[in-house]
């Protein structure tokens, strides 16, 4: 019980740090929904809507939007755990400030990736609405569907918050942005089936966490997940997370005691 | 000092703090501890006063309490009027009095500071001083690290001399003078370079002799009366200092004079 309310202690501080600098995340959280669903949802979609085999069968901003849902859990859960985990060791320090008190590693792990976690949950609920004003949710197992970004993002935060605190510089930072985030959000399924994706490729993207998120999503805001389908995708989401919680555990400890 | 603080685990030997085990008890011994690094943790992006209310929440203090506490504690280190202020435009001597202030919210009984004035210009360190002597005062036992001797001379009842990790000496100030050094020292410098005979010529005048290239130091224990005989020994040196024996003096002759670069 103390470990939770230490890993709340430390969300605190985050969310004390979040009321000083969330206009800065202001657009990423609720312009960005509405821009990237009229722009791509509606503006593209109006050219998609004329082909013979719209995918999934729906109006091609309803497909859309639940892949956006996804990816942008992704996206935010992949910034947050960059630069601010490697800047609470180097820069500003807070998290040594944390482990001077009662907190101890695993909470001050914890409390950040709750943190990110709340980001998550919040970008995901007004997608949501949002796709809710456009009149794009076909099923009440919408409901799950920020919890499904929930799980994807804890995906992709946990384990690279678990190898930020390794970090001594963020030179590798970029990398990963630039070459697992951005292709994944790519060629994952967020703005066509994979199915359309030569073989090889395909089946790299089958591999890849966020299409076990984005085809979660959709399936929930569609109606069109199936059980075994449901329960694969978030047994792949879920160990992941797990994983990267433990192996984060562990790497927070070594970066705090050195 | 990370390891009195229960942060990093014990390297060897034997380690009780409040009469607890670190490795047991690390989180309960913290709850007890206030700590001041060497490199301030502060939140930039948060107030002076959110810094200490915040840092107050690590320990579990209610928000209710943490007001007023915070309001009290920047009152004592003289912060008050910079509350709702950042940090960022804070000077280091600010800073440093606002890390001491966060380390006082859950009124610990050990105070641990490591280096607490480096840096600071003196003004600012004789302020820090002050405070912490009056926490002194107050009963509080503080711990502390520095390489200003004139420090450990203002604030400290018993200190140890550390060099390459290993403890050289331990004792009061005032003992320490006295089982290392002389009552008193007497600086010589000579406008030219001294003759080579210099030192067997003073020899036999103090209790310990060390020539350094720019002056020599005489370890004496009436400095006046060893004064006196360098002028009747025909010696013109262009300047004498009669001073009292430091801490610096005891320092510098247990761990040599020699930079050790860490």
């Amino acid at each position: 019980m103390t470990a939770v309310a230490y890993a709340f202690r430390s969300y605190e501080f985050w969310l004390a740090y979040y009321r000083r600098v969330w206009r800065g995340s202001i657009v990423s959280s609720f312009v960005n929904p509405v821009f990237y669903l009229a722009a791509v949802g509606i503006g593209l979609g109006t050219l998609v809507n004329k082909s013979a085999s719209p995918p999934g069968g729906v109006t091609y901003s309803h497909y859309v939007a639940p892949g956006l849902l996804v990816a942008a859990a992704m996206q935010i859960a992949s910034t947050e755990s960059t630069w601010p985990v490697m800047g609470s060791f180097k820069w500003t320090r807070s998290y040594y400030a944390m482990s001077a008190t009662p907190l101890g590693p695993a909470s001050i792990f914890a409390g950040h990736q709750l943190f990110i976690a709340t980001r998550i949950l919040v970008s995901a609920t007004v997608y949501l609405a949002v796709i809710a004003a456009f009149g794009g949710i076909h099923s009440w197992l919408a409901m799950f569907a920020p919890a499904a970004a929930l799980l994807t993002g804890l995906a992709f935060s946990a384990p690279i918050a678990a190898y930020a605190a390794t970090a001594e510089s963020d030179s590798a930072f970029s990398a990963i942005l630039r070459f697992a985030i951005v292709p994944m959000f790519l060629f994952s399924g967020t703005f066509f089936p994979v199915t359309r994706l030569p073989t090889v490729l395909e089946w790299a993207a089958y591999a890849t966490p966020l299409w076990h998120g984005v085809d979660l999503g959709r399936g929930l805001v569609l109606g069109t997940l199936g059980a075994a389908a449901a329960l694969g995708h978030v047994a792949y989401l879920a160990v992941l997370a797990a994983a990267g919680l433990a192996v984060g555990r562990m790497t927070y400890t070594r970066r705090l005691q050195r | 000092m990370r390891m009195i603080g229960c942060v990093s685990p014990p390297s060897g030997g034997t380690l009780s703090i409040l009469g607890l085990d670190p490795r047991r008890d690390g989180a309960t011994i913290r709850a007890h501890l206030g700590v001041v690094p060497q490199l301030d943790t502060l939140d930039f992006e948060l107030t002076v006063r959110e810094n200490v209310i915040i840092y107050g929440r690590y320990f579990g203090l209610s928000r209710k309490e943490l007001r007023c506490r915070a309001d009290e504690l920047l009152e004592f280190v003289q912060l008050d009027e910079r509350a709702d202020s950042k940090v960022e435009p804070l000077s280091g001597g600010m800073r440093r009095r606002l890390t001491i202030a966060r380390s006082l919210v859950n009124d610990p009984d050990l105070l641990l500071l490591d280096e607490p004035t480096t840096g600071l210009d003196p003004q600012a360190r004789h302020l820090v001083w002050d405070r912490l002597f009056r926490l002194k005062r107050r009963g509080a036992t503080l711990v502390l690290t520095t390489h200003y001797m004139d420090e450990a001379e203002q604030l400290c009842d018993r200190l140890v001399v550390m060099d390459k990790g290993r403890i050289v000496a331990e004792g009061s100030p005032r003992e320490l003078i006295g089982r290392y050094s002389t009552r008193e020292v007497v600086e010589l410098r000579f406008r030219d370079e001294p003759s080579l005979d210099l030192s067997t010529r003073v020899n036999g005048l103090a209790r310990r002799i060390e020539a350094l290239p720019d002056r020599t130091l005489l370890y004496t224990d009436d400095g006046d009366a060893t004064a006196d005989r360098i002028h009747e020994l025909g010696l013109h040196p262009q300047s004498v200092l009669v001073r009292r024996s430091t801490l610096e003096d005891v320092f510098l002759h247990l761990t040599g004079r020699t930079l050790v670069d860490e």
